[in-house]
């Protein structure tokens, strides 16, 4: 039989097996409300169910956009034959209209250097196959999002660099930790090519500050690299403070036009705030005409279905529905975010405070028997198998301490959210009795229950770990 | 500052072969508004049967509109579909659509299926899956131009050509198979694996069952993959009828066919006999299982819109509708075919014998000033500048011989096409009366001095295909 590749064979992608046997229990045993209500809540899904109803409102009300019509007409065969990859002009005009329009309207974007890709995971693959070569490295913050592993790596052989972030100061990003990440890069060999920040962060749900984006600004300008702001979060900004886009911070700072403006680029995608993953829309935006010519031509690899790229124009034109639709998703998701830390409140769990993103990132430091990662895994898996919710463990997130946990709030009903909540709280609860018991027990130890045997399993079946983000 | 691969700016295209593409947006032929315009006949596209596509979907508006056979809106759910396995519906459509353009003498099965944004996405994620940055792939010539950045370049695999020519149709020798692997072996090259495009694209032929078998064996022999890129196969609209690999294969003795299928890939595509290449719905078929994994893995990378593949899920379901369609769609492309060869004719001009695709191959060997690319590169100007044809030169195919072009026949209607072979027909007796004229002088030159400025404005090379 012929060799494969290495990336075929190497099995990795960045996937940690332990992880998914929260998304292989969740499949077997999904919650349904009706048919199956004692079935595990699927709360590692970080996708926007709250506002379909708006979306379908204005498709009800213009059949056109779906059905190949311009002005009556139809447009079907100029759709079907559609596949320059300088992408569909009018759609990319509303594209950029409504990234400005997202930042408050403080930036402006040129719809000549947005290029269009088939999702941010191709977008951020994308570019870092025109900013690195094989072997180069990345910095990215800790926490980060599990995919980033295979997204920015596997294909590209490029390396990912962590920049540790610590609860001491809100896993905010300082001077010294970006520089003990670059010298690590340096004693690994490894020639730094930029850092990757995602802004509003996931998993943490926080925007980053003014000061935060001047020291990146700063960092790069000294280090003379690049800097990819992953921004698919940016619409879902439901409180203060206001968003703060990279983009602003440089305009502000009189850097237009200079070479670290080149080196600067967006990634956006409309599969957080639109809530559409399954229409794989995503985007590159840079300054650098030579990136954009690059990766307008690396986009042949994930072009965005014409249908689509038709549909969405059409939607996205329509300004006064995306004014609507930013303001009642926003305040959908505030509420929402704020009966999760609410109820969270009740069981006595804190979160870090967060004005964005569809998840909390959670502290159950004090539930965990010691301070390591084995028993965030034994506490991890008392919450899938006992609790029955499949949150996000702060180690798939390269998290440097123990205890936290991304849950998300937008990808289910309130009702739904309410009886996850009770559920951590008799779990909290009967931790609490089991201790009492125990003392009364004469045994002054508090050992929590944690003698189970859990088999591994390494199928890759439902491994969708795509849907982690 | 950017990676060598964001800096090379050559992915394969040959700045030359894009005056083509710049000459026809500036002056593009329209009936009406500019009937001396550049008539594109470049673009493999098939624009003849969209009237049937379209009446499929005045009838079934649901199917745009996001709505079920009960009339409900499937919106949410289409929204939140972003699982790389594939919607389960579409590719149970896809396999059976597939092995109905194969007479059913095959069967596939959707859990072998990956898909991908177009037959160039995955092009590119078989070659990241069978090869290492460094290795080879055989490719015969001529071969589609957008291979050289499709398959080589963010792989970093080399393309090393098998030499086809004309003496047997541009056929596949062994001959030529075995001298190519020698040459990679010179290069220092691994080759990993043949990669044939059948239907081929630019020749519009379908491969015999013997020259399939030949390819496998040598495959075995050589311990190497065989991908087949089989876009076209829904184009082929005469005999001898399409034999697809995996009928070969499946011809072969019994005990090696689990090895022998393990290292068979099939590339599909709807972009060809549907029409519709801009909805980007490529796929891989294999029967190796680790392939499929790490295909579908990465097809995260260039997933189909959900919005398209419940579209195209309900109208492939439609049974009545696609058998309707091929047919229709097949003796509308014979027709269209045996136009252009006709009309060349009577010029003069002859095409390799082809039964499927959306061009010909045509031979103008004739007309060369010289049996030399330079000269081919002359006549391919005149025929651009002074014809207003613009037509694929051989060379930007890697044909071994200059004097071969590539005319496509079915983006553009009939009328179109009957100004098009006027106009070939006027340029070939002026060309006559030259060479009478110049007879008494002394080199037979096609008028061929122009001060040319090659612009490097980046053009849609992946129309090409």
């Amino acid at each position: 039989m012929g060799l494969l590749s290495r990336k075929a064979t190497c099995n990795s992608h960045g996937q940690d097996s332990s992880y998914f046997l929260g998304w292989q229990e969740y499949e077997k045993n999904p919650y349904d409300e009706v048919k199956n209500h004692r079935g595990i809540i699927q709360m590692g899904l970080a996708e926007n169910q709250l506002s379909f109803d708006l979306l379908e409102s204005w498709l009800a009300k213009n059949p056109d956009a779906a059905g190949f019509k311009r002005d009556g007409q139809s447009i079907f065969k100029e759709l079907a034959l559609f596949q320059d990859y300088h992408g569909l002009p009018a759609f990319k005009k509303a594209l950029v209209d409504f990234m400005a329009e997202i930042r408050g309207n403080k930036v402006t974007f040129d719809p000549n250097r947005i290029v269009l890709t088939a999702g941010a995971t191709s977008a951020n693959e994308t570019l870092m196959f025109c900013l690195a070569e094989q072997g180069d490295a990345f910095l990215l913050p800790t926490p980060y999002y599990p995919g980033f592993d295979r997204d920015l790596k596997w294909r590209t052989g490029v390396e990912i660099v962590p920049i540790e972030c610590s609860s001491s100061n809100r896993f905010q990003i300082t001077a010294s930790a970006l520089e003990e990440a670059y010298e690590q890069a340096q004693r690994k060999n490894l020639r730094v090519k930029g850092v990757l920040v995602t802004n509003p962060s996931n998993p943490l749900g926080t925007t980053m500050t003014r000061d935060e984006l001047d020291l990146l600004v700063n960092f790069i300008t000294d280090k003379e690299i690049h800097l990819i702001s992953d921004e698919i979060y940016s619409g879902t900004v439901f409180s203060s403070p206001a968003y703060v886009s990279i983009v602003e911070v440089l305009k502000d700072r009189n850097l237009e036009n200079t070479q670290v403006w080149e080196r600067v680029h967006i990634v956006y995608s409309l599969s957080k705030d639109l809530g559409l993953p399954g229409f794989r829309v995503g985007a590159i935006y840079s300054n650098d005409p030579i990136v954009v010519a690059a990766a307008t031509k690396m986009s042949s690899f994930g072009l965005v279905s014409s249908q689509t790229q038709y549909l969405l124009s059409a939607m996205l034109s329509d300004k006064k529905f995306t004014k609507e639709y930013i303001a009642k998703n926003q305040k959908r998701l505030r509420k929402r975010q704020s009966k999760l830390v609410a109820g969270l409140e009740k069981a006595g769990i804190g979160c870090l405070e967060s004005n964005a993103g569809l998840f909390c990132w959670v502290d159950m430091r004090h539930l965990l028997s010691s301070d390591t990662f084995e028993a965030e895994m034994e506490l991890w898996k008392r919450i899938v198998y006992d609790v029955k919710l499949n949150i996000s463990p702060g180690s798939s997130c390269h998290c440097s301490e123990p205890g936290w946990f991304r849950v998300c709030f937008a990808n289910m009903s309130e009702d739904t959210l309410t009886l996850a909540m009770q559920r951590l709280k008799s779990f909290v609860g009967s931790i609490a009795s089991n201790d009492r018991s125990h003392q009364e027990m004469k045994n002054s130890r508090r050992k929590l229950r944690s003698k189970w045997v859990f088999r591994l399993s390494f199928q890759s079946f439902h491994d969708r770990e795509q849907d982690e983000r | 500052m950017l990676s060598s691969k964001a800096s090379c700016n050559s992915h394969g295209q040959d700045s030359s072969y894009f005056l083509g593409w710049q000459f026809y947006e500036k002056n593009p032929f329209d009936v009406v508004k500019n009937p001396a315009g550049i008539i594109q006949m470049g673009l493999a596209e098939n624009q003849l049967s969209f009237d049937l596509v379209e009446s499929w979907l005045r009838k079934n508006p649901d199917a745009m509109g996001l709505k079920n056979k009960e009339g409900e809106s499937v919106f949410r759910d289409l929204a939140l579909f972003q699982d790389y396995h594939g919607m389960p519906a579409f590719k149970n459509e896809l396999v059976e659509y597939m092995a109905k353009i194969r007479g059913n003498k095959v069967k596939f099965d959707p859990k072998n299926l990956v898909l991908a944004a177009g037959a160039t996405s995955a092009n590119e994620t078989l070659i990241f899956c069978l090869a290492d940055p460094g290795e080879a792939i055989l490719l015969p010539t001529p071969y589609y131009p957008g291979f050289d950045r499709d398959l080589r370049w963010r792989t970093g695999v080399e393309i090393v050509p098998i030499h086809c020519s004309s003496s047997n149709g541009f056929r596949i020798s062994m001959h030529a198979l075995e001298e190519a692997y020698e040459r990679a072996q010179k290069l220092n090259l691994k080759v990993k694996g043949v990669l044939i495009t059948n239907p081929s694209n630019p020749l519009g032929t379908t491969m015999a069952k013997d020259e399939l078998q030949s390819l496998i064996t040598f495959a075995i022999h050589k311990n190497i993959h065989l991908i087949s890129d089989e876009v076209f196969s829904g184009t082929v609209f005469d005999s001898p009828c399409f034999i697809s690999i995996i009928e070969a294969a499946m011809d072969s003795n019994l005990e090696r066919n689990i090895d022998v299928l393990s290292r068979i890939h099939i590339v599909y595509s709807l972009s060809k006999d549907l029409g519709l290449p801009g909805f980007r719905v490529g796929m891989i078929y294999s029967n190796n299982q680790t392939v499929v994994a790490a295909a579908t893995k990465m097809s995260s990378f260039g997933l189909v819109s959900s919005q398209t593949q419940y579209l195209l899920s309900c109208m492939l379901a439609n049974k009545k509708f696609t058998g309707k369609y091929m047919k229709e769609n097949q003796r509308r492309l014979k027709r269209r075919k045996e136009m252009l060869v006709s009309g060349l004719k009577r010029s003069g001009i002859n095409c390799l014998k082809s039964n499927a695709g959306l061009f010909c191959w045509v031979d103008m060997r004739h007309l060369l000033s010289s049996n030399t690319f330079e000269a081919e590169t002359d006549l391919w100007k005149k025929i651009l500048c002074e014809v207003g044809l613009n037509i694929s030169p051989g060379s930007s195919c890697h044909c071994s011989e200059p004097g071969w072009f590539r005319v496509c026949f079915a983006n553009m209607n009939q009328s179109t096409l009957e100004v098009a072979l006027r106009r070939i027909k006027g340029f070939v007796e002026r060309s006559r009366l030259n060479y009478q004229q110049n007879m008494g002088g002394f080199s037979r030159r096609l008028l061929s001095n122009w001060v040319r400025k090659l612009s490097s404005a980046d053009h849609r090379e992946e129309q090409e295909r």
